[in-house]
């Protein structure tokens, strides 16, 4: 038995992780190239989850029934849409502010997040929505009475998280994109002055940033099936939390602060109290911090005197 | 050029004072209606203010109060005990409200209404079930819907007697209402010898309670109650049918609303779900009435626009009873007469409660549409 609810327990753990490891991708990828927190991105979260929703409903109506094509068009169909959401934000609300103090973007990245929150609560309603159960059933481990198991949605998030990382770790790591991003990352006036297109590059991010929390958000709505248009707050502070846990700026980090967070949200639910589990993991990221002033692979900045 | 400026800005002045007195002259009633109008709650909130604002119009159109028109005043306290008291003071200070339709979350009610208290203003909450809302000798706070306390010895016997199970899990959401339901419920199981085999609380707001879920299986737990709203309600019963758990899940008033299938993932998750709610408003021949005006004015009747609409006609009854006297002739009306409203036919005690409230529990059909469950 107590085999069995450890197990279910890590599978739990990481299946939350892996949703937290995605969301904060976008917080990291937006702070590594400009170093400024995108406040609204867990509202670009939440947008997403209605996308997803509402295209689901735009092909049931055109009487698709495969279910693994539904997944993968939402899937596409989320990630374009809420990545102009990204892109716009960052035209509204970051780059006419670029040259000002560094807490003005912040102020507006606030505003368009309260912005969306209102925006999606008028046009959709505040009630909770729901979407049909598109994948049910589970693999079981163990006896008819003591099992652990994974849900065939929670595999399809633990597949869907590692594929997009193995994509954004190619497009970062092998691309022209990629070494332009970094190269802007590195530092900004130099990249513009070897003719990189740096406010290309930061709309590309904020896309690119988007387009994760929209397979997040696509992957979420799936699994637990209803949301609302205040779902972004909780969600963008935990991933938020795991970005800076792992190091903010780094994309393994990203991932790993994730895990760490949504193991230790498990674990601790689990055999210590549900009361107290936020107390404990937001504990456990001071003391990190406290060791490791700058995450778990975050690399210290060089301030250039 | 200087003494031209000051001219105009006198002048301006006064033109602004005597549009300020012909607007006291009109001789509105003013009645605020305060609730979560934003965040999490604010489908709650939508209704309330929804059902209150129906009434209001049949009373305006039929002529008023004396022939003075109501007025309803909106405040929004997101369900936040802070912004609840800024709203509070807006309506005494700078609305002058003559009386109070709300708040939703006991949490809000409770501090907001020792302000009306101070301001003598007559407060009905539609919603707010903890036993303190009432329990302060507070004249001027009523409400039209019952109290925590009633409802957690009703659910403690319905879990007990009905259902049979005595190994009972409690949940609820760390807020005024879901606690304190859940420690009403803990009394009463203590009263028939019987404790919980897990008392935990969850975090408002998150949609993972996988964790918790595996916590309550290994409980052995045949019976969860839960206290609190449904977007946490809906994830926390998935999650519980995805993991095989074959429990009975128990809840309060507040998932007595039809989104609460769409919250859930859809009907088939809702199989051993109950709630305990006022007895259905909508079989009660006392409120044909008010049916027939919401289903006139295309207005659907969901649980909180029928409790907003019933606190409406209570504070419209109560002006008109007192002949729009002083608060305390108010207050008196009340305690010595019934209210015939869209939840039923109400009269209320010393305290401002409900007198025999009763609670029903109710499960959910193939559909997802409630039934008496007993």
């Amino acid at each position: 038995m107590d085999f069995y609810i450890l197990a279910q327990q890590l599978v739990n753990g990481i299946t939350l992780g892996s949703i937290y490891g995605l969301i904060a991708v976008g917080y990291t990828m937006v702070y590594g190239v400009i170093r400024m927190i995108n406040f609204a991105h867990g509202d670009v979260y939440m947008v997403s989850a209605y996308v997803a929703a509402i295209t689901l409903a735009v092909l049931h109506s055109f009487g698709v029934d495969s279910v693994p094509f539904a997944i993968i068009s939402v899937l596409v169909v989320t990630c374009f849409i809420t990545g102009v959401y990204g892109w716009t934000i960052e035209r509204v609300a970051y780059r006419p502010l670029r040259g000002s103090t560094k807490l003005a973007p912040l102020i507006s990245a606030i505003g368009i997040s309260l912005m969306l929150q209102s925006y999606v609560q008028v046009a959709q309603g505040a009630r909770d929505q729901g979407v049909p159960v598109l994948v049910s059933g589970a693999l079981r481990l163990g006896t008819d009475k003591d099992f652990a198991q994974i849900t065939y949605m929670q595999l399809v998030i633990l597949v869907a998280s590692f594929v997009a990382m193995a994509i954004l770790t190619y497009l970062i790591s092998y691309t022209t994109l990629g070494r332009q991003c970094r190269a802007t990352q590195q530092n900004r006036h130099i990249s513009a002055v070897l003719g990189v297109n740096t406010d290309r590059i930061i709309s590309s991010v904020f896309v690119i940033g988007a387009a994760t929390a929209a397979v997040g958000g696509v992957l979420v709505t799936f699994n637990y099936g209803s949301f609302n248009f205040f779902i972004g707050f909780v969600m963008g502070i935990k991933a938020f939390t795991a970005a800076v846990l792992g190091g903010i700026g780094s994309l393994p980090g990203a991932i790993l602060g994730g895990l760490v967070l949504g193991l230790t949200e498990a674990l601790f639910a689990g055999y210590v109290s549900t009361d107290y589990k936020d107390v404990f993991a937001f504990a456990l990221l001071i003391v990190i911090l406290f060791f490791r002033p700058y995450g778990l692979l975050g690399r210290p900045e060089i301030q250039k005197v | 050029m200087k003494s031209i400026g000051k001219f105009l800005a006198a002048t301006s002045l006064a033109g602004s004072l005597l549009a300020a007195s012909s607007a006291f002259s009109a001789e509105t009633i003013k009645i605020g209606v305060a609730g979560p109008m934003t965040g999490a709650n604010a489908t709650f909130g939508e209704q309330v203010w929804t059902g209150a604002s129906a009434y209001v119009n049949e009373v305006n159109a039929a002529g008023g109060i004396d022939g003075k028109q109501i007025e309803l005043v909106k405040g929004d306290d997101a369900c936040e005990p802070k912004q609840a008291v800024a709203v509070a003071n807006r309506f005494v200070d700078q609305d002058k409200v003559k009386a109070v339709v709300g708040h939703f979350c006991s949490s809000s009610t409770i501090p907001a209404s020792e302000i009306y208290a101070d301001a003598g203003i007559l407060t009905v909450t539609p919603s707010s079930t903890n036993p303190i809302v009432t329990d302060r000798d507070l004249d001027t706070m009523f409400r039209t819907c019952g109290r925590d306390d009633q409802q957690a010895v009703v659910a403690g016997g319905f879990i007990l007697d009905t259902l049979k199970l005595d190994k009972v899990a409690l949940i609820h959401d760390k807020d005024t209402y879901g606690q304190g339901l859940v420690d009403a419920l803990k009394k009463t199981l203590a009263e028939r010898g019987v404790e919980p085999v897990l008392y935990e609380g969850l975090t408002r707001g998150e949609r993972d309670f996988n964790a918790l879920v595996t916590k309550i299986k290994s409980s052995g737990a045949t019976a969860v109650y839960f206290g609190g709203l449904i977007p946490e309600a809906g994830p926390l019963i998935r999650q519980i049918h995805e993991q095989g758990l074959a429990v009975k899940f128990v809840s309060g008033d507040a998932l007595a609303q039809t989104e609460i299938v769409s919250a859930a993932g859809g009907p088939q998750f809702l199989k051993d779900v109950y709630y305990s709610s006022a007895a259905d408003p909508k079989q009660d021949p006392d409120t044909a009435e008010a049916q027939e005006a919401l289903k006139k004015a295309n207005i659907a009747p969901d649980n909180y626009t029928l409790f907003g609409y019933a606190s409406a006609q209570t504070i419209v009854a109560a002006l008109k009873g007192s002949n729009n006297g002083e608060t305390e002739a108010q207050v008196d009306w009340l305690r010595n007469n019934a209210v015939k409203t869209a939840v039923g036919n109400l009269a209320w005690n010393e305290k401002g409660d409900v007198k025999d409230f009763k609670f029903v529990f109710y499960s959910f059909d193939d559909k997802g549409a409630p039934v008496a469950a007993n």
